[in-house]
């Protein structure tokens, strides 16, 4: 059956609420594929890409939704369609209805509200420099959730925003904290005395979280965008932030997070740390500290350990890297595991949906394995399998059905994977993996096979899902968990390379 | 350069984008104002360069 | 200077201007430019071959009027002969609601922005239904033009006198308390000027005279739109030429086309075609017999009122259509696309916060909310008159068109 398209000509709806409402139809009988996009040039595109363009859908502006159905029959088509639009007019009408103001105008917006001291972007890239002018103009800082922002666009941003003294937190910034206030996907933490400049969101929820298992609290985490740090941007932003950090009095130590930074950039963020009084942990997961780097910063590896080094650090105490983040976790959870030895050789696949988890994974296991054992560490966060799609920590779909389908690949032994909590996520993230580990390893028993499904939760005691009863149903479902990612990538080396089993665990636990 | 005055305590947002993002901040007892946005001129690139160059600057004084 | 300083100076120019209804004239006497054959029109400059045709039957009325045809027929080919000199209202200082027919031997109205010393005119209003703006001009609708200029502009030239002028102004903003939004709803406005023309017009004239001049007032609904209306103008034409500034300071319409000014770009015009109104009809009309926008009298929204005020007028929903949760929508919605908010006109409901002021063409082209426009309808064709009321907006590309010329002239 050919496609069916209806445009609705001046009807914006975010992309969040386009995804859910797809989804819905997706699984109405006889639907094969539904795409509802904003008709803007890259969307554009992309129908064109995974061949759901057709001539009505290409008279779409950008300001204008198209909604394309691919089905067995014209009538499933058209129902689909009117079912959608139904959907979304009755969103609009609901929204209209409750007495919510909603201005149309960043003008207008802080006429109803000046004392507003942020505006968060969460709009397509593209658009995000105007806006961002824009907010800049008017002297409020900027959260910038959005990703696809053009370079330039970013650096013109930073500038603009360091010659006002602002903060621009982003582009691509997925988490951030303004005195005790969490922005985007951020999880439920104590306020304190810590500050962090994170290139990096997973990495930045990671680190507060253990703070806060800890007993330590956060002053202010600036998030700087995952572009911050490269050589075209420079540090713009963490330099800033860094300084911000210096200045503000809440603040008694500070923890630097992110990937590798370009190597010009790390010498100029560790001058700017030679200025700054007060303790600094550096957690760039697996950049090397340079020959001049000041005595007082504290360099490590991973994530946890950035928070138990700060944590050493303010109470007074010398920070030591152990093997594991913690070793009598690490010997039960290796205790339970049926016949280790028989995962010598296979593959780990790592199906995550933090960027910087996933990230610090590859790196440990680059470490640990080399060459030698082949494995294949996915960030589903990634461009790659996002185009069209929500965020897995929103949507686990994409996740389960990687997991489903690994449960057929022989070759896989070992599975990785994180579960993030806190607000923006899934309100029940354990649900869907659960069953897909499920059926993932009924999947693999029948074709005489064993997989180990290895996992770590990145939530606090406060986040909505409910720690323990997201923990308490990953251990049902016979998933071993770990402290953190940093042991449970550990655990899955040691299972494919049984002399590192040896080397470690036997001088390490009990 | 300056340096950055962090925002006091009672953080106030205007939210541009992802209404999720407004909520989750509501729950936190944030005051969020939710922007009704859709791309500036209805998607016309060109009006909204010429509108960008037209701007605005709070720095402007009236003289 | 910055854009944002013009249009602030926009502004207080816009505030500090009055409107005094001081004198009746015969437009030849005082319109400027008002030669023998000239036809004056609402809305953007249009041709006879152009023009819509209820904007042709005032034509042909007025020609009638003056004497220059006997007949309607006489009148068309003296139109399409190119004898008469059309010309735009706003190119002269004057203004008129629908098709705003003006030639020379018609009385006007004199109204003064002291301040600037600016005088805009406009002809007496007739009614409503059969009249001759909506294009008809039978032998009811010639016989009350006549009576209109020589009987009735004589008496209330000496009762202006009398009076020592009217503040317009003054009554607008008393009116827009009671409910009004001045453009389609004067339930309270027109009483008020009653109210204040009665003592006059009883010192200055026979009882008969000023009972029948009472009750045409008071039965046209809207004998003080075009006061208002010529008053507005003189308010807004004192803040254009301000060279910057993007404030719009005339929205007109010859049911051909509409057409908006802007400040920064002085008497330059920027148009597009006529949008259709979206309204209720008298009984036996539809769709289908409706003239497309026409009128200056958008000049009322330029300034704020109009449909800009229909949040403090929710009664006039009743007239041109939708809720009033609707109305009030539409002001919020014009909050967007405007610089200020008016110190005088206070709009109750809304916390009398002051009326939507200064329509900045940037606004309008980001957010693509356009000024909507509480309108009468006319017939399609001429010689029936109006047959509803309604609701229409004013093209995007109108400012589209101002905001690449004003781009243009600036970078200059």
């Amino acid at each position: 059956m050919p496609l069916k398209t209806q445009v609705m000509v001046s009807f914006y709806q975010d992309s969040v609420i386009l995804m859910r409402v797809a989804a819905q139809l997706r699984t109405l009988p006889d639907v094969r594929e539904v795409a509802m996009f904003m008709g803007t040039p890259a969307n554009h595109a992309l129908l064109e890409q995974v061949g759901l363009a057709t001539d009505t859908g290409r008279q779409a502006g950008p300001n204008d939704l198209i909604i394309t159905v691919d089905a067995n029959d014209d009538g499933v088509a058209a129902d689909a369609i009117a079912a959608a639009r139904t959907q979304l007019l009755e969103t609009r009408k609901a929204r209209e209805e409750s007495s919510e103001f909603r201005p149309r105008s960043l003008e207008s917006a802080l006429q109803a509200m000046p004392g507003a001291s942020l505006v968060s972007l969460s709009i397509p890239g593209p658009y995000v420099k105007d806006e961002a002018l824009s907010a800049l103009r008017h002297n409020r800082h900027l959260f910038i959730f959005s990703d696809n922002v053009p370079v330039e666009d970013e650096v013109q941003i930073k500038r603009e925003a360091q010659r006002r003294g602002l903060l621009c937190m982003g582009p691509d910034q997925g988490t951030a904290y303004l005195g005790g206030k969490g922005l985007g996907f951020a999880n439920v933490v104590k306020r304190g005395r810590v500050g962090c400049v994170a290139a990096s969101g997973t990495g930045l929820q990671a680190v507060v979280s253990r703070l806060d298992a800890l007993g330590e609290g956060v002053s202010h985490a600036i998030g700087v965008g995952g572009r911050d740090l490269s050589e075209a941007v420079g540090g713009l932003m963490a330099l800033q932030a860094l300084d911000a950090l210096a200045a503000d009095r809440e603040t008694q130590a500070i923890v630097l997070i992110s990937k590798p930074p370009h190597p010009s950039v790390l010498a100029r963020v560790i001058d700017k740390m030679a200025t700054i009084a007060k303790p600094i942990v550096v957690c760039c997961i697996g950049a090397a500290p340079g020959a001049a780097a000041a005595n007082r910063l504290v360099w490590v590896e991973t994530l946890d350990q950035a928070a138990d080094a700060v944590v050493a650090l303010l109470a007074g105490r010398t920070w030591q890297a152990a093997r594991f983040s913690d070793g009598k976790q690490l010997a039960a959870q290796w205790a339970r595991l049926d016949k280790p030895e028989a995962f010598a050789g296979r593959q780990i696949l790592g199906l995550y949906t933090g960027g910087t988890l996933a990230y610090e994974t590859g790196h440990l296991l680059q470490q640990a394995l080399g060459a030698d054992h082949p494995h294949r560490i996915l960030d589903l966060g990634d461009d790659e399998y996002t185009i069209g799609r929500p965020h897995p920590m929103i949507d686990p779909r994409v996740r389960t059905e990687m997991i489903v389908k690994a449960g057929g690949d022989a070759a896989v032994g070992v599975m990785l994977l994180d579960l993030v909590l806190g607000l923006g996520a899934n309100e029940n993230p354990a649900e869907s993996l659960v069953s897909a580990v499920h059926e993932a390893r009924r999947i693999a028993a029948d074709n005489g096979g064993r997989i180990a499904f290895l996992a770590s939760i990145l939530g606090t005691a406060g986040d909505p899902q409910g720690l323990e009863s997201q923990t308490a149903q990953l251990h049902e479902a016979g998933i071993h968990l770990f402290a953190t990612n940093a042991d449970a990538a550990r655990c899955a080396a040691m299972l494919v390379k049984p002399q590192l089993q040896a080397a470690w665990m036997n001088r390490e636990c009990p | 350069m300056k340096i950055v005055d962090l925002p006091a305590d009672d953080l106030q947002v205007v939210n541009i984008g992802l209404e999720s993002f407004a909520q989750d901040l509501r729950d936190q007892g944030v005051v969020v104002v939710q922007l009704d946005w859709r791309p500036p001129a209805g998607g016309n690139a060109r009006m909204a360069a010429l509108l960008a160059s037209l701007e605005d600057d709070d720095d402007d004084e009236a003289s | 200077m910055s854009i944002k300083q013009a249009n602030q100076e926009a502004i207080r120019r816009i505030e500090e201007g009055n409107a005094m209804w001081i004198d009746l004239r015969l437009a030849c006497d005082v319109v400027p430019g008002m030669e023998d054959h000239t036809v004056l029109h609402a809305g953007p400059p249009v041709g006879w071959e152009n023009m819509c045709g209820p904007m042709r039957g005032a034509v042909i009325g007025a020609c009638m009027f003056e004497g220059w045809a006997s007949t309607p027929e006489e009148a068309i080919a003296l139109a399409a002969s190119g004898t008469l000199r059309f010309d735009s209202s706003h190119h002269h200082r004057a203004i008129g609601p629908m098709s705003g027919i003006i030639t020379p031997s018609m009385q006007v109205n004199v109204v003064r922005n002291e301040r600037f010393g600016l005088d805009t005119f406009s002809t007496l209003y007739m009614g409503t239904g059969k009249v001759l703006r909506h294009g008809a001009y039978d032998e009811t609708v010639m016989a009350k033009l006549r009576w209109m200029n020589h009987e009735l502009a004589p008496l209330l030239k000496a009762a202006l006198q009398h009076a020592g002028g009217i503040d317009i102004m003054a009554l607008v903003a008393q009116a827009v308390q009671m409910g009004d939004e001045m453009h389609n709803r004067n339930k309270a406005s027109n009483p008020l000027l009653i109210t204040q023309l009665a003592p006059h017009l009883v010192a200055v004239g026979e009882r008969a005279q000023v009972i029948e001049a009472l009750k045409f007032i008071d039965n046209a609904g809207h004998f003080i739109l075009n006061m208002v209306m010529a008053g507005c103008k003189g308010i807004l034409d004192a803040a254009s030429g301000i060279a910057d500034s993007t404030i719009v300071t005339a929205i007109a319409r010859n049911g051909y086309e509409t057409g908006i000014r802007v400040s920064g770009t002085g008497d330059r015009w920027f148009t597009a075609p006529a949008p259709q109104i979206k309204g209720v009809f008298f009984p036996g009309y539809g769709p289908d017999d409706a003239n497309p926008d026409m009128g200056d009298s958008a000049i009322t929204e330029t300034l704020g009122l109009g449909s800009l005020a229909m949040a403090g007028a929710p009664a006039v929903v009743q007239y041109v259509g939708g809720t009033p949760e609707f109305a009030i929508e539409t002001t919020m919605n014009m909050f967007e696309i405007t610089v200020a908010e008016s110190k005088t006109l206070k709009m109750p409901n809304l916390n009398f916060r002051g009326t939507p002021l200064g329509i900045d063409i940037r606004k309008v082209v980001k957010t693509g909310i356009t000024p909507v426009i509480n309108t009468g309808i006319s017939c399609k064709r001429a010689g029936v008159g109006q047959i509803g009321a309604g609701l229409t907006a004013v093209p995007i590309a109108c400012f589209e068109k101002a905001l690449e010329a004003f781009a243009t002239a600036r970078a200059v």
